[in-house]
């Protein structure tokens, strides 16, 4: 590490699950032909005024309670101004003086720690439009704007500039994006788009306490891109402080290909947004009522969630946490756990087997699984009442999740059913003990270890249905005798 | 002539069988061809539309089926608002072919009041000035002096209404553009509350200061305009949702007792004599009819106009910012990159004026400047409109001249400052956000028209009616009309 200290404030910006756009009632779905979702309000046609979507802001609400924000009772929506094509009226309605919420925290695990990590402010805006070019930019013969993303709802978290290495911003975002899904308030999809982040580095002397001068990235669309970025950050302003030149203040974008930031704008450049309130829309009167509705809405979270598992569950830390990374995996834990009465044994097959198919954070897939809950506890069920073993337990599990049959069907087409006959079995054990007389006389011998070599030989002969209990009786019963 | 009668009028006629609304339209075309070259009120004449919703409204009255008093009423439209398939220019270059793909609350209500419209009027660029000489196309005159103006921003909306070219037509307020042309024209125009007019559809100038409003030849009429567009709409959100009264139900209940509060801040040095006559002429038929009437102050009017010229500046900078030739409207040709082409289409595209506020507004909101400029403005908003919170204490309405002076020639206003304080004493009015109405109050010698104004408390429209409906009762200056020679015509009189 170096002389100095790092000093890095993330801005994340989430655009927001609501069907409809932050000002309009046009859809907010990626991916549809350009332009087929815009209205007068989101092209900004002359005339037209922005009405607000409730549920944008509920969402906001929800996020800066999970944040531990003061919602403002009064905040107000501003105009920022600046001059681009994708912007259709040159202006973005934001917030500016009076946000939604203020002063959180998040707290992130890094380098084996936790830390809380203050957040100034959540405010709400509208996002801009795409410019798709013909060919390259620089040469290309025209340019066309897509509005399909123009006035979709954008939430803006700026955290306090708490952050000390790129690890820690790297952690802050990752506990910031599993918050938002865990919300549902956003998808969390950076690569679409949908969770994008500019950070704010400075460096200054260890023990200084004036923040040195800081330079703002853009342009970082992955958790690695966040990182690399920063990592090069501190890499060239502790040259240029280490040769006493002066940091200049300005805008750098992150070009991932070539792995550096490049200059965007200075601060002499530096847009003068003009920002005053918005006058086509009054103050945002957030009465407590809400909020309070907000609150009790708000799912119970991660941590909470967390602590709860293993309280009411038994489960341990590992276990509790994998199991709340997604809340669409904790509720399917939850509703089986709760079906079959048996938390530990569900948890076990959940991390074990199922996690071995989906991602536990990916609430989708988890709400796509072919093996409902009900479907896992049925398949506990046919292990409990012996009717399959353990090990039969595991190829149905497999054959459920590619053919989304429920266990029992799968059991009784394919014959699975456990050899619980004692003729059946006694002819297998007797097989065994003849073909394996070393290990006999071993067992006799005094290594009781080899015995349960010899049920595997018996569960291999059966191909996995005999009942393992009743074969280890046999066993037991038969090894005097040979 | 259909064409001379109030909409109120006709609509009996229509009713009676002694008239049908093809004739009334047919008559209003035929009289827009004979005037319109000498007046040029109207920028676009929606003929074809117009013979198409009046044959509608035809059918409705022989099947009994009538959509209410407007059903059937030729109106016209100040060019701001926006008119589904067909061009809204508001006055504008960079406006000049844009055709909105939807409508305007308030037309959409007055289609489905049956209304018919003749066309799209005359205005300076963006609602900005007091003369209507600012409009990209050409100026309006004066029905009563051809070479006067007819004051503006809407003065193809008011002048449209004085020659009986459109039975009712609508126009915008900012800081006094519909009560200063209607004075000027000797019409009725009325600013309703801030809030009880969507402008969904109004091509925003001063978003916090815009409001829609009626042209009438009557109060009754006014308020039948008023009936039909007032109301909470979910596409404005500064909207209000305040209970709309039946405004003609009340007219007739006259003003005994109701108290007058006079300002004397609003009879200023070096108005026009004959105004001030005029104006001390009706307070006192007014006082006949049993009203009261007392001296009230409005401090902070003089403060006003200084505010205004900040504050409406600066929202239209933003909101004009969005013509740039990406979208919609005028693209200028020839640029070499992004920021050529919004330069080079803005300086095509805007007018001189648009371009002095513009820059005003920019310039306020700039970053070091604001606090100085549009903080401070806001702050002198809140005094002006503390002193009509006073003053309505104790009286119900404020009466006042609408204008300083009356009509004045074209190209006498070259000074932009001499322009503007021709809004003085209509600008506190916006900047309260507070109703108010001009109505012919008397005529000059030379017969040009006097504005008197009243002024009244947020929301409460009816009283202002009530108060103009009583003082036609017992005067005649509305009923005079302007000296108009429609037989055919050659070059316009300069």
């Amino acid at each position: 590490m170096n002389n100095y200290e790092i000093v890095i404030g993330l801005e994340v910006h989430a655009q927001l699950l609501t069907a409809t756009k932050m000002f309009c009632g046009c859809r907010t779905a990626f991916g549809a032909a350009p332009n087929t979702q815009t209205c007068p309000v989101c092209q900004g046609m002359p005339g037209s005024l922005p009405v607000i979507n409730r549920r944008a802001i509920e969402f906001g609400i929800m996020t800066a309670l999970a944040i531990g924000c003061r919602v403002n009772g009064l905040s107000r929506f501003a105009r920022k101004h600046y001059y681009f094509p994708d912007m259709p009226k040159n202006y973005q309605i934001s917030q500016y003086e009076e946000p939604l919420a203020e002063h959180g925290r998040l707290a992130i695990e890094a380098s084996g720690s936790i830390r809380e990590i203050g957040i100034q402010r959540v405010h709400l805006e509208e996002d801009a439009g795409k410019l798709l070019h013909e060919g390259a930019l620089e040469t290309a013969q025209s340019s066309s704007v897509d509005f399909n993303r123009a006035g979709v709802p954008l939430m803006e978290i700026v955290s306090k500039p708490d952050l000390r290495s790129p690890e820690e911003a790297a952690a802050y975002l990752k506990a910031m994006r599993a918050l938002l899904v865990y919300l549902r308030v956003c998808d969390g999809n950076m690569e679409e788009g949908s969770l994008r982040c500019d950070a704010n580095i400075s460096l200054r002397p260890r023990g200084q306490t004036e923040y040195g001068t800081k330079v703002e990235i853009k342009n970082m669309n992955s958790f690695r891109n966040v990182r690399d970025a920063l990592e090069y950050e501190i890499r060239r302003q502790t040259r240029a402080l280490e040769a006493s030149e002066r940091i200049s203040q300005e805008t750098r974008l992150w070009d991932p290909d070539r792995a550096v930031t490049v200059s965007m704008r200075s601060k002499e450049f530096a847009h003068d947004y003009r920002y005053f309130p918005e006058p086509d829309l009054p103050p945002l009167d957030l009465q407590p009522a809400w909020v309070d509705e907000m609150r009790v809405r708000l799912p119970e979270l991660p941590v909470a969630r967390r602590a709860r598992f293993q309280s009411a569950y038994g489960l341990s830390a590992y276990e509790a946490l994998i199991l709340t990374q997604g809340r669409g995996l904790a509720d399917y834990f939850e509703d089986a756990a709760r079906e079959s009465g048996k938390p530990k044994r569900v948890a076990n097959w959940v991390l074990n087997e199922l996690l071995r198919e989906l991602p536990a954070d990916d609430d989708r897939a988890v709400a796509a699984c072919p093996i409902p809950p009900g479907n896992l506890v049925g398949l506990l069920r046919l292990m409990d009442d012996g009717t399959i073993s353990g090990k039969i337990a595991k190829d149905v599990f497999e054959k459920m999740y590619r053919s989304g049959e429920t266990a029992q069907a799968i059991v009784s087409r394919e014959g699975l059913t456990q050899v619980a006959d004692e003729d059946a079995l006694g002819a297998a054990v007797d097989a065994v003990l003849a073909e394996h007389a070393k290990v006999v006389d071993d067992y006799k011998a005094g290594k009781k270890a080899a015995l349960g070599f010899l049920v595997g030989q018996v569960m291999k002969a059966t191909l996995g249905k005999a009942n393992p209990a009743l074969v280890n009786r046999l066993l037991v019963e038969k090894l005097p005798k040979v | 002539m259909l064409t001379a009668l109030t909409a109120h009028e006709l609509g009996a006629r229509y009713r009676s069988g002694e008239a049908t609304p093809t004739q009334a339209v047919t008559e209003y075309l035929a009289r827009i061809d004979a005037l319109d070259p000498q007046v040029r009120a109207f920028l676009t004449v929606t003929r074809e539309e117009a013979l198409r919703r009046a044959a509608d409204a035809d059918a409705r009255f022989r099947a009994g089926s009538l959509r209410g008093p407007l059903d059937g009423v030729p109106i016209a439209l100040k060019d701001v608002l926006c008119t589904r398939g067909i061009r809204s220019t508001c006055g504008s270059r960079i406006l000049e072919r844009f055709v909105p793909p939807y409508d305007a609350t308030v037309v959409a209500r007055l289609y489905e009041a049956g209304a018919v419209l003749l066309g799209k009027l005359n205005m300076d660029e963006f609602a900005m000035g007091s003369s209507t000489e600012h409009s990209a196309f050409f100026p309006t005159r004066n029905p009563w002096d051809l070479a006067r103006v007819p004051g503006g921003s809407s003065g193809g909306a008011a002048a449209a209404v004085a020659a009986d070219m459109a039975a009712l037509t609508l126009g915008t307020d900012t800081g006094g553009s519909i009560r200063q042309p209607a004075a000027f024209s000797g019409v009725l125009g009325m600013k309703p509350t801030y809030g009880r007019v969507s402008r969904y559809g109004l091509i925003a100038f001063a978003s916090s200061l815009d409001q829609i409003g009626p042209f009438a030849k009557d109060v009754e009429d006014a308020a039948l305009m008023l009936q039909v567009i007032a109301g909470a709409d979910p596409m404005d959100s500064t909207s209000v949702d305040v209970p709309v009264p039946d405004y003609r139900a009340g007219l007739d209940e006259g003003i005994q007792g109701l108290k007058l509060g006079v300002p004397a801040e609003y009879f200023i040095d070096g108005m026009d004599p004959e105004v001030e006559e005029a104006i001390r002429a009706a307070i006192a038929a007014l006082e006949k009819l049993g009203a009261r009437t007392e001296p009230v102050s409005l401090p902070h009017t003089e403060y006003g106009l200084a505010a205004y010229y900040v504050i409406a500046p600066a929202e239209a900078s933003s909101n004009l910012a969005r013509y740039d030739g990406v979208k919609y409207g005028l693209r200028a040709p020839g640029a070499r990159d992004l920021i050529d082409m919004y330069s080079k289409t803005r300086a095509a595209g805007f007018g001189a004026e648009v371009k002095r506020r513009v820059m005003l507004g920019t310039y306020a909101l700039s970053a070091g400047y604001y606090d100085a400029y549009y903080g401070q403005a806001q702050k002198v908003r809140t005094l002006v409109r503390r002193d009509f919170d006073r003053a309505f204490e104790r009286v119900d309405l404020i009466v006042a001249p609408t204008a300083p002076g009356v009509a004045f020639k074209m190209g006498e206003k070259e000074d932009p400052l001499q322009m503007y304080l021709n809004d003085v004493l209509t600008i506190p009015v916006n900047l309260a956000g507070l109703p108010g109405v001009s109505i012919p109050g008397g005529f000059t010698q030379n017969g040009l028209p006097i504005g008197l104004q009243l002024i009244g408390r947020a929301f409460n429209e009816a009283a202002l009616l009530r108060a103009a409906h009583a003082y036609q009762q017992v005067t005649t200056w509305h009923k005079r009309k302007p000296p108009m020679d429609t037989s055919p015509v050659g070059p316009t009189p300069r």
